[in-house]
C-alpha cells in the first residue's frame, strides 16, 4: 500500500483500510519484538526527533524503542531541557529543529492543535503523540490493535470508556477509531467530566457505571487527574472512586470474557481496583507491548511511505 | 444658493442625487442637478453616498503596544475604511485612567490628522482596569473621554460596578460593559459547544455572556440609568435585551461584523485568526444577531478592532491573543450583508452612523443643510483582496485574510474636504 499521508495528526484522517494495514504491519513487527535480537536495519540513516513538551514516560520510551529497533536515530527533547522554557515560541523551536534535517518529529504538547500547528510550519513528517485534550492517535491505534489481536474483529463489539472524558485525548481518538472499525461505544462519567454537546458524538452516554457496564465486551478506564478536584469538578477522590471506580463486581455485569484496558499511568484504587488491574481480565500490559509494534509500523509508514 | 463644491454622479438610497457643500457643511442634497456656473464639480463616478461611519469600539494600542498598532496606522485604517470617528478603548499601557493619557491620545490624533478622522477616547471605568476601585471619571470626562468602559476585563464586583455606573451618569457619559462572567469563561479558548468538544478545547459558554447581560439589564432598570452592552455574540443575550427593551429598560447593545458572517465552524483547523472574545458562536446565534439588528434590538455595529502582531497569532490556538483586526474590512463585510439581503442601505446608515452618534453624543451627518459634511463615496462593486497591500492597520489578524471582498471607500470627505482617495 502506498502511504499517502505525510503527517499523523489524528485517526479521523485514516481510512479503514489504512488502519487495517497499520495493524497488519504491527503484527509483523510484533514478531521482531519477540526475537532474541530485536533490531532490523529498515530505517537506518533516518532521524526521528522525540519532542515531548509535556511529561511522558510510556509514549516516549515506546517511540524511542520503536525507532531504535528499526535502526533509526532517535533524539529526545523535553520541555525542561529546551529553549521553550526560555520563552522561545513553539514555531521557532520546531523551525530550529527542522534546520537540523530530521525526517520526522514526534510531538507531545499540552495544547490542543499543537501537532497540526507545527505540521503547518514544517516540511518533515509530524506524528502526534498527544496534543492537549484533542487527540492521541497512536494510543488509539495501539488500543485498536490490542483488541484486534484479542478478538479478531472489533465490529459489533460494545466498548465502554469510563472516567474523565472531557479532558481526555485518548477518549476522543478512541471513539473515532472504534466507531470507524464498527464497534459501538459507550461513555460513562459524571456530567462535570463529560465534554459539552456530547450528544453530537456517536456514543451512548451513561451516568451510572452499574448501568453502563451491562453487556459490554471491554471497559477502558481513564486516569483521573487530581487537578479536576481542585477545579471543583468533583467533591473528592473518595467519592469518585465510590461512584466511578471500576471493580471486579462490575465485570460480573459485563459480557462473559470482558476485558479491561487503561492507557496509563494508573491511579490504583481510584479509577481502577488494584486487584482487577492485575487480573487475567486486564489487557493493560498487552497494550504497552502492542504500543511498540504499532509505533514501529507508523514510523515505517511515515518515514518510508510504503 | 451658492456652493463651494457640487458632487454629482452619486447614488443615495437607490436614487441619483446631487450634493452641494458650503463651508464644510451640507448645503443641499437634491434630486436635481445643482451645478452652477463657476462652482467646481466633483465626479462621484457612480459611487454610493454614505455619511462617514462611526466605530464605537476600537483598540488603537497606543500608548504601549505600538508594535500591534499605533494611532497613525489605526486612524489611517479608519479613514480608508469609511470611519470619520472612532471610540478608542482604554486598555493601553499605561491604561487610559488619567487625564494625561486621554490628552496624549487626543493630541497625537490631532497632530497626525488635523482634518480627521476624530479619535474619541473611552476612559477606564476602574483604575488600571483592575475592577477594584473607580477611576477618576470626572477628570477623564473633562479631558475629553466620550464614554467609560472596562473593556477586556469585566467588572465582577456588582457593588463597584453599580457605583461606577451611577457616578458616570452624573457626568453625562455612557458606560460600555464588556459582558462576561470571568469565572464561567476562565481559560476558555472558543465557544463551548460542538466545536470545542471536538477539538478538545476549554469552551466559553454563552451563559458567561448572558448572565452578565442579565445583571446589566436588571441594574439599568433598578437605577434607571442607560447602559451599553458591548459585542453581543449569542442568542440568549439577544432575547434578554429584547425583553429589556419591551419593558422600556434603558439598555443599548452592539455587535460586530464577524459575528454576523462567521461561526465556530471556521475554527475547525484551529485558525488563530478567528480567535476572538467573545468567541464566534453557532449558526443559530448568527441568525439571532442578524434579526436583532433589523428589529433594533441590537442598536449599533462596531468592529471591536483588535490588532495584533503576526507572531502573536502564530502560536497554538490556546496561546493566541483574542482579537480581529476590523477597520479595513468592516464596510465591505457590511455590504456583503446588504447583498445577502440581511440589511438594507438605511440599516447600515442607522447602525454605523446615526445611532452611535445619538448614543455617544457625537456628530452625525444626516445630509440636512448645516450638517457637517462628513461622508464617503463607496464603490460597491469594487473587488479587492484582503492583503498586506490593501490593509492599512498594522494588525493583519483577520479571518478574512486572502479573501476577495466587494465594496471599498473611493473617496472620504471630512468637513467638506477630500481627505482620502483610494488609488
Amino acid at each position: 500500500m502506498h502511504w499517502r499521508h505525510k503527517h499523523l495528526l489524528d485517526v479521523d484522517q485514516l481510512e479503514k483500510e489504512e488502519i487495517e494495514h497499520i495493524f497488519e504491519l504491527a503484527r509483523n513487527f510484533k514478531e521482531i519484538n519477540n526475537r532474541p535480537v530485536k533490531k532490523v536495519p529498515t530505517l537506518k540513516g533516518k532521524s526521528v526527533v522525540l519532542f515531548f513538551a509535556e511529561p511522558s514516560t510510556r509514549t516516549r520510551v515506546s517511540f524511542d524503542i520503536a525507532g531504535k529497533r528499526l535502526s533509526a536515530d532517535t533524539f529526545s527533547l523535553s520541555k525542561s531541557g529546551s529553549s521553550l522554557l526560555k520563552g522561545e515560541s513553539l514555531k521557532d523551536t520546531v523551525l530550529t529543529l527542522q534546520a537540523m534535517r530530521p525526517d520526522c518529529i514526534v510531538i507531545r504538547h499540552q495544547f490542543s492543535g499543537a501537532a497540526a500547528f507545527i505540521a503547518s510550519k514544517l516540511n518533515c513528517s509530524v506524528i502526534n503523540a498527544g496534543d492537549g485534550w484533542h487527540a492521541h492517535p497512536t494510543q488509539a491505534l495501539l488500543d485498536g490493535f490490542t483488541l484486534k489481536e484479542e478478538w479478531g474483529e472489533l465490529a459489533g463489539r460494545e466498548i465502554l470508556i469510563v472516567g474523565d472524558i472531557a479532558h481526555s485525548r485518548v477518549a476522543r481518538s478512541d471513539v473515532k477509531l472504534f466507531t470507524k472499525l464498527g464497534a459501538r461505544v459507550r461513555l460513562c462519567a459524571p456530567r462535570t467530566l463529560l465534554p459539552p454537546r456530547v450528544d453530537t458524538w456517536p456514543v451512548k452516554v451513561y451516568s451510572s457505571l452499574e448501568e453502563a457496564v451491562k453487556g459490554v465486551d471491554l471497559i477502558i478506564c481513564l486516569r483521573l487527574q487530581l487537578e479536576r478536584q481542585e477545579k471543583g469538578l468533583l467533591p473528592d477522590l473518595r467519592e469518585y472512586s465510590w461512584r466511578y471506580g471500576l471493580g471486579l463486581k462490575h465485570l460480573k455485569l459485563a459480557r462473559p470474557g470482558a476485558k479491561v484496558m487503561h492507557p496509563g499511568p494508573m491511579n490504583r484504587g481510584v479509577e481502577i481496583n488494584s486487584e482487577l488491574a492485575d487480573s487475567q481480565k486486564s489487557l493493560i500490559l498487552e497494550q504497552v507491548h502492542s504500543g511498540v509494534a504499532v509505533r514501529m509500523a507508523l514510523l515505517y509508514l511515515y518515514l518510508v511511505g510504503a | 444658493m451658492n456652493f463651494d463644491l457640487v458632487i454629482n454622479n452619486i447614488k443615495f438610497l437607490g436614487q441619483r442625487v446631487f450634493l452641494g457643500i458650503k463651508e464644510g457643511k451640507i448645503a443641499e442634497l437634491s434630486f436635481k442637478d445643482l451645478s452652477i456656473e463657476g462652482v467646481p464639480v466633483f465626479d462621484g463616478q457612480g459611487c454610493t453616498l454614505f455619511p462617514s461611519f462611526i466605530d464605537a469600539h476600537v483598540h488603537l494600542r497606543e500608548p504601549g503596544f505600538e508594535y500591534k498598532e499605533d494611532i497613525e496606522s489605526g486612524l489611517k485604517a479608519a479613514l480608508a475604511g469609511g470611519f470619520g470617528q472612532v471610540l478608542a478603548m482604554a486598555n493601553t499601557n499605561p491604561v487610559n485612567d488619567k487625564a494625561s493619557v486621554t490628552e496624549f491620545m487626543l493630541t497625537r490624533a490631532r497632530e497626525l490628522y488635523p482634518s480627521g478622522p476624530s479619535l474619541h477616547p473611552v476612559g477606564a471605568l476602574t483604575r488600571g482596569l483592575q475592577g477594584e476601585e473607580m477611576a477618576p471619571l470626572g477628570e477623564l470626562a473633562q479631558a475629553g473621554c466620550k464614554a467609560f468602559s472596562n473593556d477586556g476585563l469585566p467588572v465582577k464586583n456588582n457593588e463597584l460596578f453599580r457605583r461606577c455606573v451611577e457616578y458616570a451618569h452624573d457626568l453625562g457619559l455612557l458606560v460600555i460593559d464588556h459582558c462576561e462572567d470571568p469565572d464561567l469563561s476562565e481559560a476558555g479558548v472558543i465557544n463551548e459547544g460542538k466545536m470545542s468538544s471536538y477539538l478538545g478545547l476549554k469552551g466559553i459558554p454563552t451563559v458567561a455572556e448572558s448572565l452578565q447581560v442579565a445583571r446589566d439589564i436588571l441594574l439599568a432598570a433598578y437605577l434607571d440609568i442607560p447602559l451599553h452592552l458591548a459585542h453581543i455574540s449569542c442568542k440568549e443575550s439577544v432575547e434578554l435585551i429584547a425583553w429589556a427593551k419591551e419593558k422600556g429598560i434603558p439598555v443599548s447593545a452592539e455587535t460586530c461584523p464577524h459575528y454576523l458572517l462567521l461561526t465556530e465552524e471556521i475554527l475547525a483547523d484551529y485558525n488563530t485568526l478567528a480567535k476572538v472574545n467573545p468567541p464566534l458562536r453557532t449558526e443559530e446565534d448568527r441568525q439571532a444577531l442578524l434579526a436583532a439588528l433589523r428589529t433594533g434590538v441590537i442598536d449599533i455595529l462596531v468592529t471591536d478592532h483588535a490588532p495584533h502582531a503576526d507572531f502573536e497569532k502564530e502560536v497554538p490556538l490556546a496561546q493566541a491573543p483574542n482579537g480581529i483586526s476590523g477597520l479595513d474590512t468592516a464596510l465591505a463585510l457590511s455590504l456583503e450583508l446588504k447583498r445577502q439581503g440581511q440589511l438594507q442601505e438605511q440599516d447600515l446608515i442607522r447602525l454605523w452612523a446615526e445611532t452611535p452618534a445619538t448614543l455617544f453624543n457625537l456628530n452625525f451627518n444626516s445630509f440636512k443643510p448645516g450638517d457637517r459634511a462628513d461622508f464617503i463615496l463607496v464603490d460597491e462593486s469594487k473587488k479587492w483582496v484582503v492583503s498586506e497591500k490593501t490593509m492599512y492597520s498594522k494588525g493583519k489578524n483577520t479571518p478574512f485574510w486572502g479573501q476577495t471582498l466587494r465594496g471599498k471607500v473611493k473617496y472620504h470627505f471630512l468637513e467638506g474636504k477630500l481627505v482620502y482617495e483610494d488609488k
